[in-house]
């Protein structure tokens, strides 16, 4: 057991993520065009005399809006003068007045993004009011308001509009510094001395940093746009050619001349996309490096009705029918990146009678949710049931054609016959609508109770669950009761078609001690005044020896052993088994070595 | 193999006193209402000594460890370390103390910043403290050793490793100054079952083999029971009993600490079914 | 709500003021200089400084700050200097265009997002790589190369729609739809692209919470627990993205307005701004700031409807 086990053997020989952000962008081949279109027209702009000697503002009279000839590889336009050079050179202004907002945009929203979010506190709370106000200014008409008082030059409307767009800065600096500075390695960092400077530029701006470089291309192509449209208003300075003035000019002899509208149209487009385009591709590439091992799909498989019946129910075998819930060979896969599948269930076999209450214990990872899941059909999306039976009162629920649990099936079960508690009690109730609501409305669908025959039905299953006062929680909103108080409102709702089958997974595990006693001690109440058959999901053996009949004992997607309670919990056959009991403590003398073998960790 | 006994009686001078303990956070809304999130905390812990710091979940069991970390505001009272008044040190002041006091917090997968390798996460407290890049790295090895972790640990990611080994490399990074005392703030609950057991054997080890004091807070009797000399318990911010670990979780005087002992489930069906019935019992008689 | 109400409107309020005296003191600050402006070269000091003395650019700044401010509390925001029309009315005639258009482009938006995104989030496959598409077609290209190329395709070449020019609602309906139809289209493809998109990822995001299995496993239908549940938690991000859309809206109308000749308020802004009218493009700055933090207003109040969480806090 001293071998270390490494959770994503892939993406070994990785030091530093930025490298890889930006290798990722140069094999992503949109990111790479569009980083080769806008090196392309930069240096293009910016050797704009060597690729043409011809004055944009020379005019020539003699050949106006004409189309593309030697002499003028573009045409001319209405004033005879070269269009390409006219492109060529507003090029120029174009990157370097958009290259002035970004600046100018960092310079007003980094640092005081980075500020307001380390300290919060006063400077916080003005500088989210000024940027709120920034916000709720229309660009366009901002900047129209200064062309009128401070003339045509396009740096004064740029700076102004990097201001303008200071707020985009800020907002992404300081969400990410809070959220970084509530990370426990910050106080870490704390607790070792590191100066605010330091665990600034250590921890804070190297998370923040690619997310800066991602807004900074969509800003430029912002600017762009926004300084084009003003010059397309004419309102631009008219003594040096300008994209936004050559589609102005463009735009009015459009019946004359369509191809010279065309020549800027391009250049903006292109030019605007290849920088939004760009940063679409770095925050993909970022995204994808922060996809870890820990998340977990949980979006639902949806089955199409028609295939109800595929499965004969002839085809149970004879003994599944004595039980209420038999589970036989059961496997669930995962599809993997590289096309391969895991198994996260692997021939799995158990049985639930009617008024028995079976423990699945094991470590995380071991498959027991995912097992548990599989009966309720609920697993995620992208699981597949590959092999075996769950048959629920001599009903086959698992169709073979979908690999899934068959929903024409599985429908008319589900919260009537079969229902499930879940672990965590505040994620598992809606924010937006009463605990009352929540409770009676599949009253009203699946019992077909009228509104007011549910709500008193829901009133009596809170007084059930030991709520004190019952009126009071069913108006309530989720947010407004306790995480003991929600667990039982959710055991309410679990119960409240008086099923046969009861799956709880982890119904305690968040909760506090005392609360947990209280929670087990109804869940043992209602399972024998209902003689529901209980799956009980488990970690805690304390639960085990506390609720259970029966109990299986899982580790790494199979089953170790199985058997009644007090055989495994005294006398386990398995090694596996004596070393989860050799780690509880109750018992144990204090402060002596647990395992013997503590030198490393397994998983 | 049974480790030695500490320090049980109240010492002369007591590595960390806390007397008088009081956070106070404004409420949120209108007034200046105050919560206390600690009231008017007692506590001690001896060189060498575990004290174990019992609650549930908003009982103000982590405040206390925050508080002494300077992590959290110290609106009364005093904390003294090692003989010195700490309870508003400075800056500089925590900087000089690092090397003495630090932290193993719960999370580990928040407490490790994941963009940094684990030898640059176990170097860094070593740099703060003026050690040479020569000296660091074989310090770090040395560590890595000491908590059970592979030599090639060192170029690594925090996300390359599982919880349990992700709590190792967390309690490396505390022990990188040799400190006197180790705040531990729930180390082992997010862990398995037998990751918790080695990693509480880990810690047992280390404080035969180094002698340093824990503060070890966390939410479960047992745990406390098995790696404390003392055990103090929180319940809404006020510490209601204090002693000798045997005694509290064995034989509690509190109330409180009576209904948490006969709340916590034994993995022993008939002694459960016998703790479940006293419990009730318990519950009419308050 | 009635204190979160009373609070978002002391806020706006405020807002509007320090708004309103930022741009009077950042258009008025040139002083002397906007008579010169106005008379042009030619003119001799005598006659600027006499024009000054008329427009009463001659007293100090804060002065004409106070007076602009006594004024347009009564909803008096001074006369054109050009046309002599009174700003307020000026802005009145040309509000019906400009909030035709508004209303048309979010309505239009908000029923094409909301759409687009549950399909992208629920379908997947074709309709969601297609919403991706349009979010990058969106951001990529800007909304007023969009406007000149409908007007040159359909309006000019194929002559479906007209080019320019505006029918009141109350004139004739279907001629009013049709020639608002190519500047709304094209101010609502960078909207819809933008919100689809969040509304998209905030949909999927709710599909993963807990809550939803529970839901399921309670036995409701997949529809219910989609438009009743699903939709109400992920509105919020989708609204806050409308709002900020809205404000963008403002600038591309103006730009819009100018392609197809309405003479709506950015119309009147861009005619005011060539000719240097102070008055009338301080009267557009702060109409437009009014329409943002009404409609700002509204979508606090539809978020605190549908998050009971957002009215306490």
């Amino acid at each position: 057991m001293t071998e270390a086990t490494i959770a994503s053997p892939v993406s070994l020989p990785a030091p530093r993520s930025r490298t890889r952000i930006v290798r990722r962008v140069l094999r992503d081949p949109v990111g790479i065009t569009a980083l080769a279109i806008l090196i392309v027209a930069i240096s293009a702009s910016y050797l704009a005399g060597f690729i043409t000697p011809i004055d944009p503002n020379a005019t020539d009279l003699s050949s106006v809006l004409a189309g593309p000839s030697g002499a003028h590889p573009l045409g001319t336009d209405s004033a005879g003068r070269d269009v390409l050079a006219r492109l060529l050179w507003g090029g120029q202004s174009t990157f370097a007045a958009a290259a002035l907002a970004t600046v100018v945009a960092l310079a007003a929203g980094v640092p005081s993004g980075l500020i307001a979010g380390y300290y919060g506190g006063w400077f916080d709370a003005g500088t989210s009011w000024i940027t709120n106000m920034l916000m709720s200014l229309p660009a366009v008409v901002v900047l129209l308001a200064a062309r009128a008082a401070l003339g045509p030059s396009v740096w004064i409307s740029m700076a102004l509009f990097g201001v303008l767009l200071g707020p985009s800065f800020f907002r992404l600096v300081r969400t990410s510094v809070i959220s970084v500075r509530g990370e426990l390695y910050v106080d870490a960092a704390r607790v070792s001395g590191l100066s605010d400077a330091r665990i600034i530029s250590r921890h804070v701006l190297y998370v923040v940093r690619a997310p800066i470089v991602i807004q900074a291309a969509i800003i430029a192509g912002i600017a762009i746009g926004i300084q084009a449209g003003l010059e397309f208003l004419g309102l631009g300075d008219s003594s040096a050619p300008t994209w936004g003035m050559m589609l102005n000019e463009g735009f009015r002899n459009v019946l004359l001349s369509p191809l010279f509208l065309l020549w800027p149209a391009l250049a903006i487009t292109l030019v605007t996309a290849a920088f939004a385009v760009l940063g679409n591709s770095l925050r993909d590439a970022l995204e994808d490096d922060e996809i870890t091992p820990r998340t977990k799909g949980r979006a639902i498989k949806h089955i199409p009705h028609s295939e109800a019946g595929l499965v004969p129910t002839g085809s149970v075998a004879a003994a599944d029918t004595d039980h209420l819930l038999v589970v036989r060979d059961l496997s669930v896969e995962y599809p993997r990146a590289d096309g391969t599948t895991k198994r996260v269930v692997d021939g799995v076999s158990f049985h639930v009678d009617r008024g028995e209450v079976v423990g699945i214990v094991g470590e995380s990872g071991s498959g027991k949710t995912q097992t548990a899941f599989s009966v309720l059909g609920l697993l995620p999306e992208t699981a597949s049931i590959a092999e075996g039976h769950i048959v629920f009162d001599g009903i086959e629920l698992v169709s073979r054609t979908s690999g899934a649990v068959s929903r024409s099936r599985m429908d008319p079960l589900r919260g009537t016959r079969i229902a499930y508690v879940p672990q965590e009690p505040m994620s598992n109730l809606d924010p937006a609508f009463t605990v009352g609501y929540q409770l009676s409305r599949p009253l009203v669908k699946r019992l077909g109770l009228s509104r007011a025959a549910a709500k008193k039905r829901a009133l009596e299953l809170l007084a059930t669950v030991g709520i004190p006062d019952p009126g009071r929680t069913y108006a309530a909103y989720p947010h407004e009761i306790s995480g003991g108080m929600a667990q039982r409102v959710l055991i309410a709702g679990a119960v409240s078609c008086e099923p046969d089958l009861l799956i709880a997974d982890e119904p305690t595990t968040a909760l506090d001690v005392t609360v947990q006693a209280e929670v087990l001690e109804l869940l043992r109440t209602l399972q024998s005044e209902l003689r529901m058959g209980v799956l009980m999901v488990t970690h805690n053996f304390g639960v085990v020896a506390d609720l259970c009949d029966r109990v299986v004992v899982m580790r790494d997607s199979r089953i170790v052993e199985s058997g009644d309670v007090v055989t495994i919990l005294s006398r386990p056959s398995e090694d596996y088994t004596r070393t989860l009991l050799a780690s509880t403590l109750e018992g144990k003398t204090p402060r002596t070595l647990l395992l013997s073998d503590s030198a490393g960790e397994t998983a | 193999m049974t480790t030695s006994n500490g320090p049980l009686a109240n010492p002369e001078s007591p590595l960390l006193e806390v007397s008088g303990l009081t956070v106070d956070y404004p409420r949120k809304g209108f007034g200046k209402e105050v919560f206390h999130a600690v009231q008017d905390a007692n506590l001690w812990i001896g060189h060498g000594e575990t004290l174990g710091l019992v609650g549930e979940s908003g009982s103000g069991k982590t405040t206390i460890g925050r508080a002494i970390l300077g992590l959290a505001p110290v609106s009364r009272g005093s904390i003294r370390f090692d003989g010195q008044d700490i309870s508003h040190a400075s800056r500089r002041k925590r900087q000089q103390l690092s090397s003495d006091l630090q932290v193993v917090f719960q999370d580990p997968y928040t407490s490790l910043n994941p963009s940094m390798t684990v030898g640059d996460i176990l170097a860094e407290p070593i740099g703060i403290a003026g050690g040479s890049r020569n000296a660091a790295r074989s310090r770090v090895a040395g560590l890595l050793e000491q908590v059970g972790l592979p030599r090639d640990a060192i170029d690594r990611l925090p996300r390359e490793f599982s919880g349990g080994q992700r709590q190792r490399v967390a309690i490396a990074r505390a022990l990188a100054l040799r400190p006197k005392l180790i705040v531990c703030d729930e180390p082992v609950s997010a862990l398995d079952l037998s990751t918790q057991a080695r990693i509480l054997d880990l810690l047992l080890t280390i404080q035969l083999d180094t002698g340093v004091s824990y503060l070890f807070v966390s939410h479960d009797l047992d745990v406390v029971r098995h790696i404390s000399h003392r055990v103090a318990v929180i319940y809404r911010g006020e510490l209601v009993e204090q002693g000798e670990a045997e005694q509290v979780t064995q034989d509690p005087k509190h109330p409180y600490t009576q209904r948490l002992l006969l709340a916590s489930p034994v993995s022993d069906p008939v002694r459960q079914a016998e703790r479940r019935n006293a419990r009730k019992a318990h519950a009419s008689k308050s | 709500m009635l204190v979160f109400l009373g609070r978002r409107i002391l806020s706006g309020a405020i807002l509007l003021v320090v708004i309103s005296a930022l741009t009077f003191t950042l258009i008025f600050s040139t002083g002397g200089n906007i008579a010169r402006t106005l008379l042009g070269d030619y003119a001799t000091d005598g006659q600027v400084a006499l024009k000054a003395q008329e427009l009463g650019l001659d007293r100090p700044l804060v002065e004409q700050l106070v007076n602009w401010f006594t004024h347009a509390v009564t909803g008096d925001f001074g006369r054109s200097w050009f046309t002599s029309e009174p700003v307020t009315q000026a802005i009145m005639g040309r509000l019906p265009v400009t909030l035709s258009i508004v209303f048309l482009v979010m309505t239009i938006s908000v029923v094409l997002s909301v759409t687009l995104g549950l399909l992208a989030a629920t379908k997947r496959g074709l309709v969601d790589r297609a919403t991706q598409g349009l979010a990058i077609f969106g951001a990529a290209v800007p909304g007023f190369i969009v406007a000149i190329v409908l007007v040159t395709t359909l309006a000019l070449q194929a002559r479906i729609f007209p080019a320019t020019g505006f029918v009141p609602f109350g004139q004739d309906p279907a001629a009013w739809a049709l020639s608002l139809f190519l500047p709304v289209a094209a101010l609502v493809v960078g909207t819809v692209a933008a919100s689809a998109q969040q509304i998209r990822s905030s949909i999927i995001d709710v599909l993963r919470r807990d809550y939803v299995r529970t839901l399921r496993s309670r036995g409701l239908g997949e529809r219910e627990i989609l438009l009743k549940h699903v939709l109400r938690s992920a509105s919020p991000p989708g609204l806050t993205v409308l709002a900020l859309q809205f404000v963008g809206l403002l600038g591309g109308t103006v730009i819009v307005e100018q392609v197809f000749s309405l003479p709506g308020i950015g119309f009147l802004a861009v005619q005011s701004t060539t000719r240097g009218d102070l008055p009338v493009v301080l009267g557009v700055v702060v109409f437009t700031v009014i329409m943002v933090i009404l409609i700002n207003l509204a979508i606090d109040v539809l978020v605190g409807w549908l998050n009971p969480k957002a009215r306490i806090s």
